[in-house]
């Protein structure tokens, strides 16, 4: 970790030795000389942002269907929403490249079907991100679970008690399972911002961080800087920043946590 | 009153099938495509089950790369990794939970913030080192540091070793049976479910890992699936059946462990999950 930070002070290719160059990887980075730092970083700010939400929101009501009472093969659910999970990245991609294919992938051959418009998913540059989100949308299985784990967890007796004082079906939810839930939300949160800010094999099996470098996420630029320019010095400085980043927002999450997240333990 | 329960089961029922849909066409759809002409996949309106089944892709897909090799290329280096995530994390978490050692928290505290550095940041100077060793297009820098113990299956059998009863170890100490006795006989005896979770996740994790073998491995007959598969994609990007069998073969042996140990898999979430 120490020499990651070292290296990032020095002009480092393969080829030479490390030179000591100060902050001129960073300054570099910030001063626009290069073109594609700005870029990878606002195309990773927009995977986190559609991301993180779409994912919390989706597992979380995947979550809740499966936990009511009267649903039965729960775990036969549960495996098929865990299966996508287990699917090696390489292989998924490859599965979404395909239904994506916009003449004649399943997508939009469903829409054309259904009378609704079709989109370049992947090659446009509009509609890359958004495609990949989806895509990433079918991995949520691992959340839904952990989700499912902390629902079951909500002591019965509360949702009686409120039962019995007269409280509907969206009170119990608002005023017992949301504050309930909270610590795992937050849980789920961080990590899905995490694993977000690194996502790495789609970008480079679906589009190569193309077109015209709409999907250069931030990991496969650090990747392209270092294994295919060769420029170690210069992906150091690029990786710090990411980590910077990581921890900054996960700092402020922590920092408003004491403002929404509730802990049983604390009462 | 029982008519509106009825018709919120009918609600929920139908979005939970619609979810699982979405979840499983996609590798329905790869499945069925493996076993196609590439004329017959882009039949209009699709066709849903392949006929005749074309088990000849597989034949096609498997020979003109060398997916036999890549196969067991992976094999390997997924089962040197598995044993050394069950040797070494068990050993490490043993220690962290039951002996008193010199810096035994400062040590912890060290390796529980190792779990929150991202890969990037360590990925280029790991590598560095790696090329320095001499090690580069070998399998040491895939294998070798699973063997260092993971934190993360640290954490998790250092948690389960806490909850077993510290009079077990005490008694057995007594009757006279060391360290390695208590640790054989035992702690490993009893975190048998913990050690399952642990060999399914370095299974899935060797098996699945693509930046890995991408970064330190370049020589093909070296390559393992994961490259292999995106070797294919370049090559063959237009066959698609040929693709999806391929694709198919490197997801099978993954879905076929995940069956098998399905239920610790499900456990382990939840329990890494809330307690990680």
């Amino acid at each position: 970790m120490v020499s990651s930070l070292l290296l990032s002070f020095t002009d480092y290719r393969i080829v030479n030795s490390p030179k000591f160059i100060g902050l001129g990887n960073y300054t570099r980075l910030f001063d626009g000389t290069d073109p594609y730092f700005y870029k990878s970083l606002w195309v990773t700010f927009k995977y986190v942002a559609l991301r993180v939400p779409l994912g919390l929101i989706v597992s979380f009501i995947v979550a809740l269907l499966l936990n009511q009472d009267f649903i039965r093969g729960k775990s036969i659910f549960r495996t098929i929403y865990y299966l996508p999970v287990i699917v090696p990245a390489v292989a998924s991609s490859m599965i979404w490249i395909w239904l994506f294919s916009p003449d004649l992938g399943l997508i939009n051959n469903v829409l054309t079907a259904i009378h609704l418009p079709t989109f370049n998913w992947l090659d446009s540059e509009a509609m890359v991100v958004p495609s990949i989100v989806m895509m990433s949308l079918w991995g949520v299985g691992s959340t839904v679970i952990i989700f499912l784990a902390g629902l079951q967890g909500v002591p019965r007796s509360l949702y009686e008690a409120a039962t019995v004082d007269g409280a509907g079906f969206m009170r119990k939810f608002l005023n017992i399972t949301i504050p309930m839930m909270t610590p795992i939300i937050f849980f789920n949160l961080i990590m899905g911002s995490i694993g977000a800010f690194q996502v790495f094999t789609e970008a480079l099996i679906m589009t190569q961080g193309g077109p015209n470098n709409a999907s250069l996420f931030y990991n496969y630029y650090i990747y392209r800087e270092a294994f295919q320019f060769g420029e170690m010095g210069h992906a150091s400085a690029i990786a710090w920043i990411l980590f910077i980043i990581i921890l900054a927002v996960t700092g402020l999450f922590f920092r408003t946590s004491k403002a929404w997240v509730f802990y049983e333990s604390e009462v | 009153m029982q008519s509106s329960k009825s018709i919120s089961q009918i609600v929920v029922y139908s979005f939970l099938i619609i979810g699982s849909l979405f979840c499983l066409l996609p590798l329905f759809w790869l499945i069925r495509s493996s076993f196609m002409t590439s004329l017959q996949i882009f039949e209009m309106p699709p066709v849903l089950i392949p006929s005749p089944f074309r088990f000849h892709n597989y034949v096609e897909a498997l020979t003109t790369i060398n997916f036999g090799r890549f196969f067991s290329n992976t094999l390997i280096i997924t089962i040197c990794c598995l044993f050394g995530a069950l040797i070494s994390s068990s050993l490490g978490a043993y220690s962290y939970a039951r002996l008193r050692w010199p810096g035994r928290n400062f040590f912890f505290a060290l390796l529980l913030s190792s779990m929150m550095l991202p890969g990037a940041v360590t990925l280029i100077p790991t590598f560095i080192g790696w090329k320095m060793a001499g090690l580069i297009n070998t399998y040491y820098p895939l294998i070798l540091p699973v063997w260092f113990g993971a934190a993360f299956d640290i954490f998790l059998l250092r948690q389960f070793y806490s909850t077993i009863p510290k009079d077990l170890d005490e008694a057995a100490y007594v009757d006279g049976a060391g360290l390695w006795t208590i640790y054989w006989r035992i702690m490993i005896p009893l975190s048998k479910p913990a050690l399952i979770v642990i060999g399914l996740f370095s299974f899935m994790n060797s098996w699945n890992d693509f930046m890995g073998p991408l970064v330190y491995v370049n020589e093909e007959k070296k390559f393992t699936m994961a490259l292999g598969l995106q070797m294919f994609q370049s090559m063959h990007s237009a066959q698609w059946h040929l693709l999806m069998a391929a694709s198919t073969v490197v997801i099978l042996p993954v879905i076929i462990v995940f069956f098998i140990g399905q239920r610790y898999f499900i456990e382990g979430i939840t329990l890494t999950g809330l307690k990680g």
